[in-house]
């Protein structure tokens, strides 16, 4: 690479730094999409997308100036859950109230579900949880992959583990990609099955979504960067906790064996924020 | 009123109160689901399985395989329950064959005694013993006159070599499958008779399953399994058998171009664009379904006719006149599983001729029928619009242990992770979308389809695999056979109250195939035109009657029958009786 592209390359890295974190999302979310659609049609119909897109932007126009002093939001955090809601939630072939009512959940989920004047839950872990567990004879999260390709895989990747590392949340994806990686293991001693179908759902496009859009939502992330490891950390071991429910067939959990991680984050991310929350207050750090 | 809330904390109560009632909706509208139950609305017509009293006790036995994929044996081992309806002694009456699939376990043929009872004549016939170590185990069977002498010969196709036995007569039959060139290896689960260049012979194409180069009993590897859950092209190769006369065939796969290694389930020919020569539909496991397009019978031409980005779990090609057009649509089956994944069934109206592509049409209890295998149209109520019937269930072990979890750790993975069998989850004795119940559904017309099975009478929960109809007992009804994985055959007959009329027909070829296999059949009555297509093998492992039988409703009327004979021939009966079966012969030049 010659000198000069070289600075004009750290001059984009370091401006991407200081851009607002939603947008790099946005951008890599929009990858995502175009890339999955074109090579694999990964939305089932843009009628899908234009709902859930649809929705969660004017849930987010609509309750930000009715709540917020007429003032009205910028949309990026709707925009970013909106393609996750279409991405993730692969219902029966003919239903597009999925998308509707996840995505009006997905946004509204922000203003009605606070403590100390924040929300606990991403946006869009919550409403694919909620559809999950309130839905399941209608909805499914795993319809499609990206091609099973290590191409395609390599790619969203690469432009991932960039992009966390700029809005400066790589730690809260490696933390969770060690933890479970090492917890794979452990199931598979546990289980006595083969290691790599433990380690499997790591490259599926599941958790492509879930490692840099939702557990590393910095909204939802708790204010210290300790803090954050141990969330992670503690997502992944709930995680296993669903897993291994799943490989001993225990009935009672069987609702949360399609989705284990992000209904691990849905369990274990609001407790960790609220706990945050309620540690800044006692400490008088919170203004 | 929205309006009416002025304080932000009404305006918080009013979002807060949205928000619970959006939850609400959601559990409510889930309730609404289509598979959770039969609908209401009166079914014309009963199902009852008669299978004992008929003389057919047929169980499937599936295969055994190399011991080195005993970790998913269940789920690789649950195919070959099969069968197919010929008259294979012309005495009028339809016999049934149904395969076994693990060796030393004989194949049946039921032959119709024709007073409601079949015996299995399969082992004098010489049809039975066919499932041996070295030449394989059976996947299904087809039936059709290759030599043109009257009568119906077999195509057996199997994981091992495909056999071919000629009918001499008598219920005697002899292999002839060296002589035909046809002695090929092939790990095979569909096949179809055509004529695909109309010279008057039938012509043979075999869809690979898994590659051709696996033993299932000696396995060299076991990197046997699909690269990708959605776009796998790493199965068999599927065949064409030229048939040249005189009991020889040709491959010319690669020449018509048509040696798909999408890991086919399932077949069916037909003339989907109204050209007159029969095209090839597949219905492909992890991948797109594919219309291979007959350019006059030189070669074949992969269409794109809004297919090929539609990547599902195809497992049968079912074709039928769904909206009476008079026109060949497809059914496709795939799967649902809650919670897991919607695939969805596909419901092909076939637009080819204006718009030059399939309309998706499935919804509701159509597009979702769990687990789907076999499937078929028919006019089960003689009403004169045809009815759905769909089996289903794959692995039923332990009720209370699903392996669908297992299976989803490594259904996102990289292809080369799951290629390997070694890197799945075992499943022991755990189920996969086992214990289903099969779905009988009824045509409402604008309404859409309603699933009446529990109410005909259709409440089993076999593993069903094939499904065929078939008039049993010439009454002028059809009645139901499936065949069901590792558990016993059915045979449901048909009770269907008196006042609908009905007509069928069995046509001979001469200047066509003799079975008239790939013939067309519309009848008019008034603006309305219903489509038969005499069946060379279709659905999943099976294939229906080559007699055609369309429903006619109350009024009895039949305007006009059109035949377009395979050899392109038109031929037209004007006003024929109705409530009969007639018997056409193809016209001369």
């Amino acid at each position: 690479m010659s000198s000069p592209s070289l600075v004009a390359s750290r001059a984009l890295w370091a401006r991407l730094g200081g851009l607002d974190p939603r947008y790099p999302v946005s951008f890599l979310i929009t990858l995502i999409l175009v890339l999955g659609e074109a090579r694999y049609g990964i939305l089932g119909g843009y009628a899908r997308l234009a709902t859930a897109l649809g929705v969660c932007v004017a849930t987010e126009l609509a309750l930000s100036r009715w709540l917020s002093g007429g003032r009205f939001a910028n949309v990026a955090s709707a925009y970013i859950t909106g393609i996750s809601l279409a991405l993730l939630i692969k219902p029966r072939a003919d239903l597009l109230w999925p998308f509707a009512l996840g995505g009006f959940l997905a946004i509204a989920s922000k203003y009605v579900l606070r403590y100390r004047g924040r929300h606990l839950w991403n946006p869009s872990n919550f409403a694919i949880s909620l559809l999950v567990l309130a839905a399941p004879g209608s909805i499914a999260i795993l319809s499609r992959q990206w091609g099973n390709d290590l191409t395609t895989n390599a790619v969203i990747w690469c432009f991932g583990l960039l992009i966390a590392s700029r809005v400066r949340m790589l730690h809260v994806t490696l933390t969770y990609v060690a933890c479970f990686v090492a917890l794979a293991l452990v199931r598979s001693l546990i289980v006595g099955g083969p290691l790599l179908a433990e380690v499997a759902p790591l490259t599926g496009p599941m958790y492509q979504l879930f490692v840099f859009f939702m557990i590393t939502d910095p909204k939802t992330t708790v204010s210290t960067v300790r803090g954050r490891i141990i969330v992670a950390a503690a997502v992944a071991v709930a995680e296993t906790a669903i897993r291994l429910a799943g490989d001993f067939h225990v009935p009672a959990l069987s609702a949360l064996y399609p989705a284990p991680p992000i209904l691990a984050l849905a369990i274990v991310g609001p407790l960790g924020k609220a706990l945050d929350l309620y540690r800044e207050a006692r400490s008088g750090r919170m203004t | 009123m929205v309006h009416a809330v002025t304080s932000p904390f009404q305006r918080r109560i009013a979002v807060g109160v949205s928000f619970v009632a959006a939850i609400v909706l959601v559990a409510v509208l889930n309730r609404r689901a289509p598979g959770a139950g039969d609908a209401s609305g009166a079914a014309r017509f009963h199902l009852t399985n008669i299978a004992t009293e008929a003389g057919i006790d047929f169980v499937h036995h599936g295969p055994t395989l190399d011991p080195r994929l005993d970790n998913i044996a269940p789920l690789i081992g649950s195919l070959g329950a099969a069968v197919s309806v010929a008259d294979v002694n012309n005495d009028g009456w339809p016999d049934l064959y149904v395969t076994n699939s693990r060796f030393g376990y004989p194949n049946a043929l039921y032959v119709n005694r024709g007073d409601g009872t079949f015996v299995d004549t399969a082992r004098a016939a010489g049809l039975a013993d066919v499932n041996r170590p070295g030449e394989g185990v059976s996947m299904g069977a087809v039936w059709g006159d290759f030599d043109n002498d009257g009568l119906e010969d077999v195509l057996i196709y199997k994981w091992g070599y495909l056999q071919l036995f000629k009918n001499m007569g008598n219920l005697h039959f002899t292999d002839v499958t060296e002589r035909a060139g046809l002695r090929r290896w092939m790990n095979a689960n569909g096949a179809v008779w055509f004529d695909y260049d109309r010279d008057g012979l039938l012509d043979l194409y075999v869809a690979g399953y898994y590659r051709s180069d696996i033993d299932f009993w000696h396995l060299k590897t076991t990197r046997i399994m699909e690269n990708s859950f959605e776009f796998a092209t790493n199965g068999g190769k599927n065949r064409l058998f030229h048939n040249l006369g005189g009991g020889r065939f040709e491959d010319v796969t690669d020449r018509m171009g048509v040696g798909s290694t999408r890991w086919t389930l399932a077949v069916a020919a037909a003339d989907f664009n109204g050209d007159g020569w029969p095209d090839l539909f597949l219905a492909n496991d992890y991948g797109p379904e594919e219309l291979y397009l007959n350019d006059h019978g030189r070669r074949f031409t992969l269409s794109r006719v809004g297919l090929e980005s539609d990547s599902k779990s195809g497992m049968s090609a079912t074709l039928g006149d769904v909206l009476n057009r008079g026109r060949v649509d497809a059914f496709v089956t795939n799967i649902s599983e809650p919670g897991y994944l919607f695939h969805g069934n596909n419901l092909r109206l076939n637009f080819l001729p204006e718009l030059g592509r399939f309309q998706q049409a499935a919804e509701g209890v159509v597009a979702d029928a769990g687990w789907a295998w076999g499937a078929q149209f028919g006019d089960l109520d003689n009403d004169g619009r045809n009815e759905l019937f769909i089996v289903n269930g794959y692995v039923s072990g332990d009720r209370d242990r699903s392996y669908w979890y297992a299976a989803s750790k490594i259904a996102g993975a990289y292809g080369a992770v799951f290629e390997d069998a070694r890197a799945w989850p075992a499943i022991g004795t755990a189920s996969l979308s086992g214990y289903e119940r099969s779905r009988v559904l009824v045509s409402r017309g604008l309404a859409g389809w309603s699933d009446v099975a529990s109410q005909v009478g259709v409440t089993d929960e076999y593993d069903g695999r094939a499904v065929v109809l078939v008039d049993l007992f010439n009454r002028g009804v059809l009645d139901v056979v499936i065949a069901n994985q590792k558990q016993p055959a059915l045979v449901y007959k048909n009770t269907v109250p008196p006042g609908n009329h009905w007509i069928a027909f069995k046509l001979v070829g001469t200047r066509s195939n003799r079975s008239a296999i790939g013939a067309e059949v519309t009848l008019q009555a008034g603006a309305a035109r219903q489509l038969q297509t005499v069946d060379g093998g279709m659905g999943f492992a099976s294939q229906n009657d080559r007699r055609v039988h369309f429903g006619l409703g109350p009024t009895g009327r039949a305007d006009r029958v059109v035949i377009r004979w395979p050899s392109g021939t038109l031929q037209t009966l004007e006003h024929p009786d109705v409530d009969r079966l007639h018997v056409i012969t193809e016209p001369g030049r």
